[in-house]
């Protein structure tokens, strides 16, 4: 079976991950793929800027100035976003939903650099998932107890049980797939474009990075985190 | 009657084709969306950016059941999971 049957002519396109190098751990393959290297890379960029904005509010003068200013305003904005949405149980969760909002952020738009976006390896945005079910359900333990857990299961009547355990576990699993779509829909576009026309993709694929990197990145990015801290402050709720 | 990869081939490509057509319920449902929201914003022209941001979340939220058309297609066209190994 030939493997480039599908897009017969057209053997330069290439969207997959890659294996970069394998190691065994215990008695199984693993492989470092692309995807590693791109989060690497990602949270590279992340680190120094860390560094650099630390190092600026450190040395912070009364009145900001250039790049302290940039820093206060993001920060700003995204505890803006959070108090909004969370109201009183906004300032447990900010930290966690402005790094999850930057990181989130920057690897969509990393595709704009020339990087495979990591979230568009289901891998990550299932990991995004997973630590918002977490979230969700050590909150709802904490906040609503025991008791108030199996009322909520048991919702309307008992017989709705489990119903609403597999409403549960569709949270994550529906989160996770809309940013990878998403990301991955942006990415297969891009590389059927610049694989399939050529030398004729010049200068106007930039008009179309825009929408599915920068605007379809951004606009992700703010639903991940608002659904997050959507269910997050639901699971707060004490009735 | 064989059925050789070839032949298994073709049909996941007409599959691939039939599931996106998932993608004309959020269509209908996101334009749905935007129209209540220009509307809205012609009722409460102060309100806009509260309305816009609202639009986005439910829009994005209603795409989702054409992306899971788009990854069946997706997976039917690349990963190909019927071909006979």
């Amino acid at each position: 079976m030939g493997q480039g049957i599908l897009l017969s002519g057209a053997d330069d396109i290439d969207f997959m991950i890659h294996g970069v190098f394998s190691y065994e751990l215990f008695g199984q393959t693993l492989w470092i793929t692309t995807s590693h290297v791109c989060i690497a890379i990602v949270l590279l960029v992340l680190f120094v800027f860390i560094f650099l904005a630390n190092r600026a509010i450190k040395k912070g003068t009364e009145v900001p100035g250039g790049f302290q200013n940039v820093v206060e305003f993001i920060v700003e904005s995204l505890d803006g976003i959070v108090k909004s949405t969370m109201g009183k149980s906004a300032p447990a969760f900010r930290n966690y939903i402005g790094t999850i909002f930057i990181f989130i952020l920057v690897s969509n738009i990393s595709g704009l650099f020339g990087l495979r976006p990591p979230t568009a390896d289901y891998g990550t945005t299932l990991a995004l998932g997973l630590m918002t079910f977490t979230l969700i359900h050590f909150n709802k333990f904490k906040h609503q107890k025991v008791k108030g857990v199996i009322k909520g299961l048991c919702d309307p009547w008992p017989i709705w049980a489990p119903i609403n355990i597999i409403g549960d576990v569709a949270v994550p699993i529906s989160l996770s797939l809309r940013l990878f779509a998403n990301v991955l829909s942006g990415v297969v576009m891009m590389a059927l474009i610049y694989g399939l026309l050529g030398k004729l993709a010049l200068i106007w694929p930039a008009a179309l990075h825009v929408y599915f990197d920068l605007f379809s990145g951004c606009i992700q990015t703010y639903v991940f985190c608002m659904l997050t801290m959507t269910y997050i402050s639901d699971a707060c709720n004490t009735d | 009657m064989e059925f050789n990869n070839y032949f298994i081939l073709g049909c996941s490509a007409i599959g691939a084709g039939l599931a996106v057509i998932a993608g004309i319920g959020p269509g209908i449902g996101q334009g749905i969306a935007a129209g209540h929201a220009a509307a809205a914003v012609g009722r409460n022209p102060g309100a806009k950016s509260d309305i816009t941001s609202t639009m986005l979340l439910g829009q994005a939220v209603a795409e989702t059941t054409g992306l899971y058309g788009l990854l069946v297609a997706m997976l039917l066209m690349f990963v190909k999971p019927l071909i006979i190994k």
